[in-house]
């Protein structure tokens, strides 16, 4: 047995987005780190639709970016196309997507890797993890190598033990064309981790040549399109449109006469497929009513004629995929470059984890990613971003990073899976938060870079822009408060209403259908404020009312999560809990009384009995 | 837990009847809750309170009328039980004067606290000691395990299942709303405000039926307050003697003999009657029939039913008229006394509508018909047609408070200007006041719920 002379502080197992940005916060925060890939001309690569962003997921990358990540710098640089979806609605619920060239998100994520002080790059399959009395050693790669290591992230996605599905025919695979990780996921379950299976696909991909674009309906981007990162100005690429065209019948009677040879049903796959995001198949069967389902269709990039068939996701055979593609209006004469399929995954039941995503069992191992039951680049590369920064905090003998529920989509979803655990590929949602006027895209920077900085994830030029930003918004909103109208008439701006004299332009500001832009015009020579602090002191401004009205209820939220139960809390000793509760409590070990309360089966009765104990046990 | 803000009130007193009855308060707001509805027998707000000393005056309603005569004492933390500044109102006892006091002390601000929530407050205050602790840790405990008795008993029945309902439709309505945030791009059908509407309303306006039954429900668990009125000398003591079985009132044939309202507690078929005897008029001769009149009105206001004494034997009185004139059908029961004498009048000849029984409280005859009537009356009109009731306060808050977040959602649609997200936010809050009934919250609250069947106010 060869052992590799360097010992690493941090191992990350896989290269794909939460890979990605666990290896780079951990290489930030100066750990010693090296990522493998089992093929490292995979690294950051968009194995499903090349879009980043949407609903709750805008939200995400946006945090990611806060904190010092970097999804939202790489989806800025490979963007075709930016769009902010909801604009329609209020500012809490705004989320930005942008089509990516699948090519150049991949290169600037390898290169940006590649770059990194600090940071090695190895293409070898880990196989086993070195693990002494409890706490991880190291891994060993397909090579027979063995690294030392304090810590060490798995984010191996769909790779373990990955069943690809075309029709009837299956193949072993963790992505279409690589090898599946097979050692790894056997050496999981032998250190007592829970192995659940998942299901999700993708679908067909078609050649831009043999598409009638003039029977499609486009779908542009916004012509001054927001940005996910704040050290992002604008799009560096090329725009693209994308476009959009339906099913009809006739694809409902195709898919309806083949099911008998789709593997989803005849009985061949047994994973759980995400609801959300169900194949052609699942749609046409369960929603048979339905006389159309859309079908959109996304650049995979500037330099290739692969058009991503967004809304089809199937995992029937070949020439099905055929028939049906060839049913759809624009698509008559489609050509198939690559079949759409379905891929079967192991993942590890999230429970095992703590908010830190460290595993109970094995300390100075995490997991991040699909790994733990999510679905998605962007809730992936946030726990990747997670478990990056707390494998380096542990390292240093620091406190981990938990986001609570109130302060971050992250703190959700990480909570949710640790608490809940999932039954289904897990996705973020907007309606998971409960405090969704306070977890916007707009405050993300003042929510999260201060922990960032903190950390010690944060530094440099985006410090210094969190800190502009900070100062202009403050000055912003000052100088609303304190400008009062003064025209002796009052001032008429956009709406009908007069403005009273006396009024302050923080005032005037709250009204419906004044803007930001409004008042600038009128106090032009006053006031000089970047776009990106107006456009924050603005949403400031008219939620306010909103806000403070959500603030209550995370006060009252965080009285619950700041009462923490000491991790060698003794739950067999405490009498007045039924057994089920019980078991609940000790598997999932609640960081405080809050989660506590989250767990599913934890009657509130439990919880008061848990809340007394403890406050027992601090007075003696 | 909520109580870093919350004041929270409660009857600290054993339910039932009791000479004085008291309703604690505990929290920043008791001073001002306190302040803001006792009146010193001046008629004027009392400015300052010495903490621990005790004060005599009223409470008032909104509309400033004295509810009931009361000591008031006002505590300021941390020399108090629950270590948080406490007021403590000490009314007469009987249900229906506390239950106006308490709601009044509500409507002020306060929230009604869970069973046990005192003790709860004095324990995680520090206030009591190891022992005490323990014993509280037992009681929660033993409460756990009854709490699960009742539960099923209370909410796994109707109840439980018409408020289970309400929530399905509440989370279904907001599940559609939530749709149009978290999907702007799949093909589903226009934001349909009718729709919304439509189910917002009629949910609304069930919720608020079942708030209603609350009083009703009361009633038939804690009591009824009958009043006796009638003019001087009809036999209304006797009445009431006739239904005590013993001598308590001074019964003789010089009218206004009576001394003070008289109030007395009877069981009638298991159903507990508290009885007003509405005499001791002694006023003037010619004030005498209006004082009447204003005694008989009060006394029906406190009144879920009003027998109407009337002496069969001599011909119906302009008096008797006036009173009959006060009557409300459906509260009011005839009772045509000294029918041992020739009758004078005949009810039917009168044309009256109302139930009448008859009977001679001399010679105590008709007694069983006339509980039976009283009996009848009263469960029939408190018993609602398909039978949910709600008898605790707690219920009627949370209810209340989703009615409430319901009707802003309401209003929010009707704007037309509330975007998705701000809607949502009615709706969830809506759910959380069922969540408070059904004991499904997860992080709100979670203090408060298995401590509600504990001891109150302890």
């Amino acid at each position: 047995m060869y052992f590799c002379d360097l010992e690493y502080d941090v191992v990350v197992i896989g290269a794909g987005h939460a890979g990605c940005e666990a290896a780079l916060a951990a290489a930030r925060m100066d750990m010693k780190t090296v990522v493998f890939s089992i093929n490292i001309d995979s690294i950051g690569q968009m194995s499903c639709n090349p879009a980043i962003g949407g609903l709750a997921k805008g939200h995400l990358v946006k945090e990611i970016d806060a904190l010092g990540g970097q999804m939202g710098i790489t989806a800025d640089l490979s963007g075709i196309q930016f769009k902010t979806l909801n604009m329609s609605k209020g500012p809490a619920v705004w989320s930005l997507r942008s089509q990516s060239d699948r090519v150049v998100y991949k290169n600037v994520m390898k290169t940006t890797l590649e770059n990194q002080p600090g940071l090695d790059i190895k293409q070898e399959e880990v196989v086993n993890l070195l693990i002494d009395k409890g706490v991880v050693s190291g891994v060993e790669s397909n090579l027979g190598v063995r690294y030392r290591a304090k810590a060490v992230i798995i984010t191996t996605g769909t790779f373990l033990n990955g069943l690809i599905h075309i029709g009837l025919k299956n193949m072993p695979g963790g992505r279409a064309g690589e090898f599946p990780s097979v050692g790894l996921s056997e050496c999981l379950s032998s250190l007592g981790f829970k192995v659940g299976r998942l299901k999700t696909g993708t679908p067909p991909r078609i050649d831009s040549k043999s598409i009638d674009f003039s029977q499609l309906e486009v779908q542009s981007g916004d012509s001054e399109p927001d940005m996910f990162s704040l050290l992002s100005s604008g799009p560096v690429l090329p725009q693209l449109n994308c476009y959009r065209t339906y099913t009809n019948e006739q694809t409902h009677e195709i898919i309806r006469a083949n099911l008998d040879r789709s593997p989803l049903y005849c009985g061949k796959i047994n994973g759980i497929g995400p609801r959300y995001c169900p194949s052609i198949e699942d749609k046409v069967v369960r929603f048979s009513d339905k006389p159309r389902h859309q079908v959109f269709l996304e650049p995979e990039g500037l330099d290739t004629t692969e058009y991503y068939a967004n809304g089809i996701s199937t995992s029937l055979p070949f020439d099905v995929q055929v028939s049906l593609v060839q049913s759809i209006p624009g698509l008559q004469k489609a050509k198939i470059m690559r079949p759409g399929y379905a891929i079967e995954y192991d993942f590890v039941d999230p429970i095992g984890l703590k908010p830190s995503l460290e595993t109970k069992n094995v300390s100075g191992l995490y997991f991040a990613g699909q790994i733990n039951g999510t679905s998605g680049y962007e809730e992936a590369a946030s726990q990747g971003l997670i478990a990056g920064i707390n494998a380096s905090l542990m390292v240093k003998g620091m406190k981990p990073l938990v986001l609570k529920r109130s302060e971050a989509y992250i703190g959700v979803l990480i909570d949710d899976l640790v608490t809940r655990g999932t039954e289904e590929p897990y996705r973020m949602f907007t309606s998971r938060a409960e405090y969704r006027l306070v977890l916007r895209q707009d405050n993300a920077w003042e929510r999260l870079t201060p922990h960032g900085i903190r950390i010690g994830l944060v530094s440099g030029e985006r410090e210094k822009i969190y800190y502009n930003l900070l100062g202009e918004v403050d000055t912003a909103l000052k100088y609303l408060k304190n400008t009062r109208v003064t025209t002796k008439e009052g001032v008429r701006f956009v709406t009908e209403d007069l403005i009273q004299p006396g009024s302050s332009l923080h005032q005037v500001l709250k009204r419906p259908g004044i803007t930001m832009r409004d008042i600038i015009e009128r106090y032009q020579s006053e006031l000089k404020f970047s776009r990106e602090s107006m456009k924050r002191v603005e949403i400031k401004v008219k939620y306010e009312g909103y806000v403070a009205r959500q603030m209550q209820a995370v006060d009252r939220f965080n009285s619950m999560e700041h009462k923490i139960i000491p991790e060698d809390f003794d739950y067999s000793a405490l009498s007045g809990l039924s057994n089920e509760v019980r078991d609940k409590l000790k598997k999932v070990k609640p960081r405080s009384i809050g989660q506590a309360g989250r767990i599913p089966g934890v009657t509130p009765a439990a919880v008061s009995i848990l809340l007394i104990a403890l406050e027992k046990r601090r007075f003696f | 837990m909520q109580r870093h803000n919350d004041t929270i009130a409660a009857i600290s007193t054993a339910p039932g009847e009791s000479a004085i009855g008291i309703i604690k308060l505990s929290g920043k707001r008791s001073l001002a809750i306190l302040r803001s509805i006792f009146h010193s027998p001046s008629g004027s707000p009392l400015k300052r309170f010495r903490s621990h000393q005790l004060y005599y005056g009223h409470i008032i309603d909104e509309s400033g009328s004295p509810i009931d005569e009361v000591l008031a004492v006002y505590m300021r933390a941390p020399k108090t039980y629950t270590r948080e500044d406490v007021v403590e109102i000490h009314c007469h006892g009987g249900t229906s004067a506390l239950q106006q006091v308490l709601q009044t002390v509500l409507d002020r601000g306060a929230r009604p606290a869970e069973p046990g929530e005192f003790t709860l407050l004095a324990f995680l205050n520090g206030r009591i000691d190891l022992t005490q602790a323990e014993a509280v840790m037992d009681v929660i405990q033993a409460k756990t395990h009854r709490s699960l008795i009742s539960a099923s008993d209370q909410l796994g029945g109707r109840l439980g299942r018409t408020i289970g309902e309400f929530k399905n439709r509440l989370i279904r309505l907001t599940a559609h709303l939530e749709t149009y945030i978290d999907f702007p791009e799949e093909e589903i059908p226009r934001f349909d405000f009718e729709s919304f509407y439509n189910q917002a309303t009629s949910l609304a306006c069930e919720i608020e039926t079942l708030i209603e039954t609350y009083n009703k429900g009361r009633i038939l668990r804690e009591g009824a307050t009958v009043a006796i009125i009638g003019r001087p000398n009809v036999g209304k003591s006797s009445l009431l003697n006739m239904l005590l079985a013993e001598e308590r009132a001074i019964v003789t044939d010089i009218p206004g003999t009576t001394r003070d309202t008289i109030e007395e507690n009877i069981s009638v078929d298991g159903l507990p009657i508290r009885l007003i005897d509405t005499a001791g008029i002694r006023q003037s001769h010619n004030l005498a029939e209006s004082e009447g009149v204003r005694r008989s009105r009060e006394a029906m206001k406190k009144a879920e039913l009003v027998l109407l004494v009337l002496d069969k034997s001599m011909p119906l009185h302009n008096s008797d008229l006036e009173l009959l004139d006060l009557l409300n059908s459906s509260k009011a029961l005839i009772v045509l006394n000294k029918t041992d004498l020739p009758g004078a009048f005949s009810l039917a000849c009168s044309g009256l509508q109302l139930t009448h029984v008859e009977v001679s409280a001399l010679h105590n005859k008709g007694t069983a018909d006339l509980k039976s009537a009283i009996r009848s009356l009263i469960i029939k009109e408190n018993s609602t047609t398909e039978g949910t009731t709600i008898t605790r306060i707690r219920h009627k808050t949370s209810l209340k408070k989703t009615l409430q977040c319901l009707y802003a959602f309401i209003d929010g649609l009707k704007q037309d200007s509330e975007p998705p997200e701000i809607l949502s936010l009615d709706l969830r809050e809506a759910l959380e006041g069922l969540d408070n009934i059904l004991g499904v919250t997860t992080a709100d609250d979670i203090l408060n719920v298995i401590f509600k069947d504990f001891c109150i106010g302890k």
